[in-house]
C-alpha cells in the first residue's frame, strides 16, 4: 500500500488522540439506517473494515432494518453482499422493496462449523462489500478471527448473536444490543471503539414496521 | 527460422519417477521379456552402485539387492510425450517430434513474445525441471542441427548457418542421429567425426551409403528442405496415474492429484484456454471406480486453484475401497478470459477475486451451498422466491403487499397468549393447480415480547396462529 495513504489512515483513526483538535474523525462511508444511532457513533456509521456485533433478545425486532439501507446502497453500487448460514430464509419480496439488489445478494448454506470458516473466508477475501453471519456458539477466539479477517479484507462484518453473549467481552469494534420493552424496540450501544457509549437506549422504530 | 530442440534422454524413466514421491531411491527401468530383462535406464542412485544400461536384471540385483524396478510401458511414455508436445505448444505454433526422444520447436517467431533466446531457454528449462523431466536444449537454424547439437553439447545456440556448420564440425558421428549401421560402417573406415564425413566426396559417399545419408547431411546443414509434421492440439485432456501402492486415505491421493491437476493446467495454458468442468476418477481393485465431477463457474487454469477445487471435492467424497489409480478427464476446454485487475489496485495482498472466493466456498461446502435468490411470480409466500446458482441480471421485484424480511422455511405454531393484531387480514388462496392448495388469512401481529410477526390462520378464522415470518 502507498505509505502516504497508510499514514493518512492512521491519523484519522478515532483511537489516535492528538493534542490539538484536528477536526472530526473520519466519517464512516456506511451510515446505518437509524439517524439516532449514526449520531451516537463516533464515525457516524458502521465502522468500516471491522466487526459489528448485534445482540438480539429475539427475532423480529428490526435487525434487518438496521442494515438494509447500507446493504441496499452497497448492492446498488454493484458490490456483493453475502449472508452466511442465515437462521431463516431472507425474504426477497421485502428485501427488494427496500432497495436490495437480488443480483448482488448471495446466501451461503453451511453447517455451524463451516459457517465460521465461510464467514472468515468471505471477509478475508476482500471481494465482498459486507458479510452477515449468525455464529451461534462463537467464542472470543472465533470472534477475534472474524475481526482480524474483516480488517484484512477491509470488509463490513456483521455478526448476529443472542443477547446472552453481552456478558462476555468481545473484540468487535461495535456492539449493539437490540431488545424490546413496553414501548417497542430499544437499541443500546454496548461498546464502540473510538468513542464513548451513550448511556441511554436509543429510540428505534424498524423501517420495515412503518 | 530458429529451431530449438528439447532432447529428453530419460523420458521413460522420468515418467516413472514423476509418479513416485521419493526421487532419490535407486530405480531401474527394464525392457525385454521376463527371462531376459535388461536395464534400459536407471536413476543416478542406481548408477552410483555400478549398475549400467544394458545390464541384465540379475546382474543389477546382485549389485543392488532388492532394488526397485519397473517394466517399460511404451504407451505410458507415449502419453507423457504427447503431454510434453502439448506443453511445448504454448511456446511455439510449430512443434514437431524428432524420433522417440526429442521435441522440436520453431522459436524464431516466438522470440518477440518470450524474449531473447537465453530467457526463453531459461523458461523452458525451469518448466521442464518443475515437470520432473531431464532435458538437454540447443538451438540452431535447422531442426536436425538443433537435435544434433542438443545431444552433443547442452545449451548450445547458433543462429547463422555458417556458425551451425562450424559447430557441427566438432560433433562426433555417434551424436549425428544417423542410422547405427552407417555410423558403424563409417567408424570402420576411420571416420568418427562429422567434419570428416562432410569432407568426403559426395559422389562416392552416395555410392557406398545410398542417397539417404547425403540427404541427412544436407538437412543437417540446411542445404536441403526439412519439412516436419507439426503437432495440432486435440480438444480433450485425459491423464491417468497408476499408483504403486494402495491408497487408503485422502492424504495419500493428494500427491498424484497434484501431478494430474498440474498437467491439466499446463495443457490448458498451452492452448491459451481454461477448464470449466473436469472429471476425476479413482480406480479400485475390485470395485467400480469412484467418479466425481469438478465444475467451476468460470474457466480456470491456475494449477493451485485447480488442485484446491479437486481436493475440496475429493475430501467430501466417500471412498469405498483402497485406490489403485486415478485419472483426470476434461472433455471441453473453453477459452479463458483472465480476470482484469486495476493497475493501481490498492486491495490487500491476500485478496482474491469474487469468482475465486465462490469457487473456494463451493469446493468445501458443496456445489449448491452458495446460491442466490430469485423472485418467482406465485401468490403463495413460500413459493415466491427460488434458489438459483447465479442471477445474470437484476430481476424485477414482485408487486406484493407488505412482506416480512424473514420467512420461516416451515410455518410453526405461534404459542403466545399476548398477540396483538396490527394489520390484516390478507387472504391468500392459491396453489390449487399443483396440489399445494393454500387458503389462509395473513395478519401482522405483535407478540408479547415486542416482536413483529407475520402469522396466518385458516381463512375466515382468528386462530390458532401459524408463524410464517418476522418483520425484522
Amino acid at each position: 500500500m502507498d505509505p502516504a495513504v497508510a499514514l493518512d489512515g492512521v491519523l484519522r483513526d478515532p483511537r489516535i488522540w492528538r493534542g490539538r483538535a484536528q477536526g472530526a474523525p473520519a466519517r464512516s462511508p456506511h451510515p446505518s439506517g437509524v439517524d439516532a444511532l449514526d449520531a451516537a457513533l463516533p464515525q457516524g456509521g458502521w465502522p468500516a473494515a471491522a466487526l459489528t456485533e448485534i445482540l438480539l433478545a429475539a427475532d423480529g425486532l428490526g435487525e434487518w432494518s438496521l442494515l438494509l439501507p447500507t446493504l441496499a446502497a452497497l448492492t446498488q453500487a454493484g458490490r456483493p453482499v453475502v449472508a452466511v448460514a442465515p437462521p431463516y430464509l431472507p425474504y426477497l419480496p421485502a428485501l427488494q422493496a427496500r432497495g436490495l439488489r437480488a443480483a448482488q445478494f448471495h446466501v451461503v448454506e453451511a453447517q455451524p462449523v463451516d459457517a465460521l470458516w465461510a464467514m472468515e473466508q468471505c471477509l478475508r477475501a476482500g471481494a465482498c462489500a459486507a458479510v452477515l453471519g449468525w455464529p451461534l456458539r462463537a467464542d472470543d477466539r472465533a470472534l477475534r478471527r472474524l475481526q482480524l479477517a474483516a480488517e484484512t479484507g477491509s470488509t463490513l462484518a456483521f455478526a448476529f448473536r443472542p443477547l446472552d453473549a453481552a456478558r462476555n467481552p468481545s473484540p468487535a469494534a461495535l456492539r449493539l444490543a437490540l431488545d424490546a420493552d413496553r414501548h417497542g424496540p430499544r437499541l443500546r450501544v454496548l461498546k464502540c471503539r473510538g468513542g464513548t457509549t451513550p448511556p441511554r437506549a436509543l429510540p428505534y422504530v424498524p423501517a420495515v414496521w412503518t | 527460422m530458429l529451431w530449438a530442440c528439447l532432447l529428453l534422454p530419460h523420458l521413460a524413466l522420468d515418467g516413472v519417477c514423476r509418479r513416485r514421491p521419493d526421487a532419490h531411491v535407486p530405480l531401474l527401468l527394464l525392457e525385454g521379456r521376463p527371462p531376459r530383462r535388461v536395464v534400459r535406464d536407471l536413476t543416478p542412485a542406481a548408477a552410483r552402485a555400478g549398475v549400467r544400461v544394458g545390464m541384465p536384471l540379475a546382474a543389477a540385483q546382485a549389485l543392488l539387492p532388492g532394488v526397485a524396478h519397473v517394466d517399460h510401458d511404451v504407451r505410458e511414455t507415449q502419453r507423457l510425450r504427447d503431454l510434453l508436445v502439448a506443453w511445448a505448444y504454448r511456446y511455439s505454433s510449430m512443434v514437431a517430434l524428432e524420433g522417440e526422444d526429442a521435441l522440436l520447436l520453431e522459436v524464431g517467431a516466438s522470440l518477440g513474445l518470450f524474449g531473447p533466446w537465453p530467457r526463453l531457454e531459461r523458461a523452458l528449462r525451469q518448466e521442464l525441471t518443475a515437470l520432473g523431466i531431464a532435458h538437454r536444449i540447443a538451438a540452431a537454424p535447422t531442426p536436425l542441427g538443433a537435435a544434433v547439437l542438443a545431444a552433443h553439447a547442452d545449451g548450445t545456440a547458433v543462429q547463422a548457418p555458417q556458425a551451425l556448420r562450424r559447430a557441427l564440425c566438432a560433433v562426433p558421428l555417434a551424436h549425428a542421429r544417423l542410422p547405427m549401421d552407417d555410423v558403424e560402417a563409417l567408424a570402420r573406415m576411420g571416420v568418427r567425426m562429422l567434419r570428416q564425413v562432410t569432407a568426403l566426396p559426395r559422389a562416392s559417399l552416395a555410392r557406398r551409403f545410398g542417397p539417404a545419408l547425403l540427404d541427412h547431411l544436407d538437412r543437417l546443414c540446411g542445404d536441403a528442405p526439412d519439412p516436419r509434421e507439426l503437432y495440432r492440439p486435440p480438444d480433450l485432456f485425459e491423464a491417468r496415474i497408476e499408483l504403486a501402492y494402495e491408497a487408503h486415505s485422502h492424504e495419500a491421493l493428494l500427491f498424484p492429484l497434484r501431478r494430474l491437476t498440474a498437467d491439466l493446467a499446463a495443457y490448458v495454458a498451452a492452448r491459451a484456454g481454461g477448464v470449466q468442468r473436469f472429471r476425476v476418477w479413482l480406480e479400485h481393485e475390485d470395485h467400480a471406480p469412484t467418479v466425481f465431477e469438478v465444475g467451476l463457474l468460470t474457466p480456470a487454469r491456475d494449477p493451485a486453484s485447480l488442485l484446491e477445487f479437486a481436493r475440496g471435492r475429493l475430501e467430501r467424497c466417500a471412498v469405498p475401497a483402497p485406490v489403485r489409480g486415478l485419472g483426470v478427464q476434461a472433455p471441453e476446454l473453453p477459452t479463458f478470459v483472465p480476470a482484469a485487475r486495476d493497475l493501481f489496485d490498492a486491495r490487500p495482498p491476500e485478496a482474491m477475486d469474487w469468482n475465486a472466493l465462490r469457487e473456494r466456498l463451493r469446493a468445501r461446502l458443496g456445489e449448491d451451498a452458495l446460491h442466490q435468490l430469485a423472485p418467482f411470480a406465485d401468490a403463495r409466500p413460500e413459493c415466491a422466491q427460488r434458489r438459483v446458482v447465479r442471477l445474470p441480471h437484476e430481476p424485477a421485484p414482485l408487486q406484493v403487499p407488505l412482506r416480512p424480511t424473514w420467512l420461516l422455511p416451515r410455518p410453526v405454531p405461534l404459542r403466545d397468549a399476548h398477540v396483538r393484531l396490527l394489520a390484516g387480514p390478507e387472504r391468500i388462496e392459491a396453489g390449487w393447480w399443483d396440489g399445494g392448495d393454500v387458503r389462509r388469512d395473513y395478519w401482522v401481529v405483535e407478540t408479547g415480547q415486542g416482536q413483529r410477526a407475520w402469522v396466518y390462520c385458516a381463512a375466515g378464522e382468528r386462530g390458532p396462529w401459524m408463524l410464517h415470518g418476522w418483520f425484522a
